[in-house]
């Protein structure tokens, strides 16, 4: 099994590196061949606008809609949960979303980088102790959709979800450098 | 430390442009930016202008800050730490602390582990980023030459710091001592360059960018991401231009797609001639 990482802009490479410390094959993905040769894909945090728009110039906006459709596993974190999403606000008229999460998000929705934060998460799927979270103008996930499977809330706004195949969260767990998250990702065969 | 170096690492293979309005922060944003940085003069400007360079106005940081989705980073004079608390109380996303504004202080730079607010610093080589990254710096960047569109003195100091990386990694353990005496920087920092064979902070270019084949250049020789100052608003076709740079950035190691960016931009910002500037600002910081 093959995992890419988007590594269009942002932090794919914490992303890579966490995939290759618990034995996945991780390869980043810049081109449509890349995208075509791997088996799960994680949509890395970054500026959500600025992927968007390279995903347009390097020819992957279409392949990747085919592929979430298509029902790829997939994880989003931050900027990569809002390309999931349904439905983003704050953001730009342009910036693709492609609705594999049924969710609407509001971007940077805690402020400026001064409100970025780390807490303590507990996430029942990971566990009994809690993940460390790094929030880094983090988006807020405002509505789910039925379907949508809740798996962690803060301040009661949900920050871990998955619908299907798709799995989203407005945290980092490539920052900390706890594994879980990319382990049960890489394991689960809904 | 985290949370400051976590923004960092969301900007990896991405471009923060220099702006002086809104408009150009529009431009930016549009074109692909990461960030911006607000400031009130670009180096080339400052260059020319000569006079002393200081914290842009609150008014004309907030009217950025209201233009644009994505992050705003303003700068503060080197050891200017109360235009800093400014800045971090205006809710700026970064503070650079920046050799382009003059100095306020010919020893110190600022204690950056006072502020919640992340900083990048300027290094011309491997001790000067050590010892910014002592004080809190969560990212460094090039200092190169701004406002020069000159691309040599970034590749000067990124070969500098990636060079004298790439040496500590095949040092003993008693080399490092030396490594720490000579480069001036704390040996626990040294210690943990030999271990992991790269900055415990984020490496990004700064200084003369003006092509997407300039970006490219500094990409492979081991930046992170890339600042853009004058290079864009001082060349004839800004728009195209910032998102040519945006593409080289993302795609660095692709020619085909470098070639195909680098089409139809018109002129670059003009260049100047290291050896006929008065004023180096690389060589302010200590």
């Amino acid at each position: 099994m093959k995992v890419g990482v988007l590594a269009l802009q942002g932090a794919a490479e914490l992303h890579l590196a966490a995939l290759r410390s618990i034995g996945a094959a991780a390869v980043p993905v810049r081109r449509p061949d890349e995208l075509a040769d791997v088996d799960r894909l994680i949509l890395p945090g970054g500026e959500s606008t600025t992927i968007s728009m390279m995903l347009d110039a390097n020819g992957l906006t279409g392949p990747l809609a085919e592929r979430l459709a298509g029902g790829m596993s997939t994880l989003g974190t931050c900027a990569g949960l809002l390309l999931l999403a349904s439905e983003v606000t704050d953001g730009r008229d342009d910036q693709h979303c492609f609705g594999a999460l049924d969710i609407s998000a509001r971007r940077n929705a805690y402020g400026p980088q001064t409100e970025s934060f780390e807490a303590d998460l507990p996430i029942a799927a990971l566990g009994p102790s809690p993940m460390t979270a790094v929030f880094i103008r983090s988006p807020i996930v405002e509505r789910v959709g039925p379907e949508v499977e809740v798996l962690a809330r803060l301040d009661g706004h949900p920050v871990l979800c998955r619908q299907g195949r798709a799995w989203g969260c407005t945290f980092h767990p490539e920052l900390s450098g706890d594994l879980r998250l990319h382990r049960l990702f890489c394991e689960e065969t809904a | 430390m985290r949370v400051k170096r976590g923004l960092a690492e969301m900007l990896k293979r991405g471009v923060i442009m220099d702006v002086v309005t809104a408009e150009h922060a529009r431009i930016a944003e549009d074109a692909g930016a990461v960030a911006v940085m607000a400031l009130e003069r670009v180096p080339a400007d400052i260059r020319r202008d000569g006079g002393v360079a200081r914290m842009s106005p609150p008014e004309m940081i907030e009217s950025i800050v209201g233009a644009v989705t994505i992050p705003v980073m303003a700068k503060a004079r080197i050891g200017h730490f109360a235009e800093a608390q400014v800045l971090e109380a205006l809710g700026v996303d970064y503070i650079d602390e920046s050799e382009v504004l003059t100095p306020a202080d010919e020893a110190h730079h600022i204690d950056k582990w006072q502020f919640t607010v992340p900083f990048v610093c300027g290094a011309t080589n491997l001790g000067e980023a050590l010892r910014r990254i002592s004080e809190g710096a969560a990212m460094i960047r090039s200092k190169g030459e701004a406002g020069t569109g000159n691309i040599i003195e970034a590749v000067r100091h990124l070969r500098s710091i990636t060079g004298d990386i790439r040496r500590i990694t095949v040092a003993d353990s008693a080399e490092l001592y030396d490594w720490a005496k000579r480069l001036q920087a704390p040996v626990a920092l040294v210690r943990e360059i030999a271990e992991a064979g790269r900055l415990p902070v984020p490496l990004f270019c700064a200084g003369g960018v003006a092509t997407p084949a300039d970006a490219s250049l500094v990409m492979q020789l081991g930046a992170e991401a890339t600042f853009v100052g004058s290079g864009i608003f001082k060349s004839d076709n800004p728009a195209a231009r910032a998102k040519a740079v945006v593409e080289a950035t993302t795609n660095f190691d692709d020619p085909a797609i470098l070639l195909k960016v680098s089409r139809g931009l018109g002129e670059a910002m003009p260049g100047l001639e290291l050896g006929n500037l008065e004023t180096r600002l690389a060589e302010r910081g200590w």
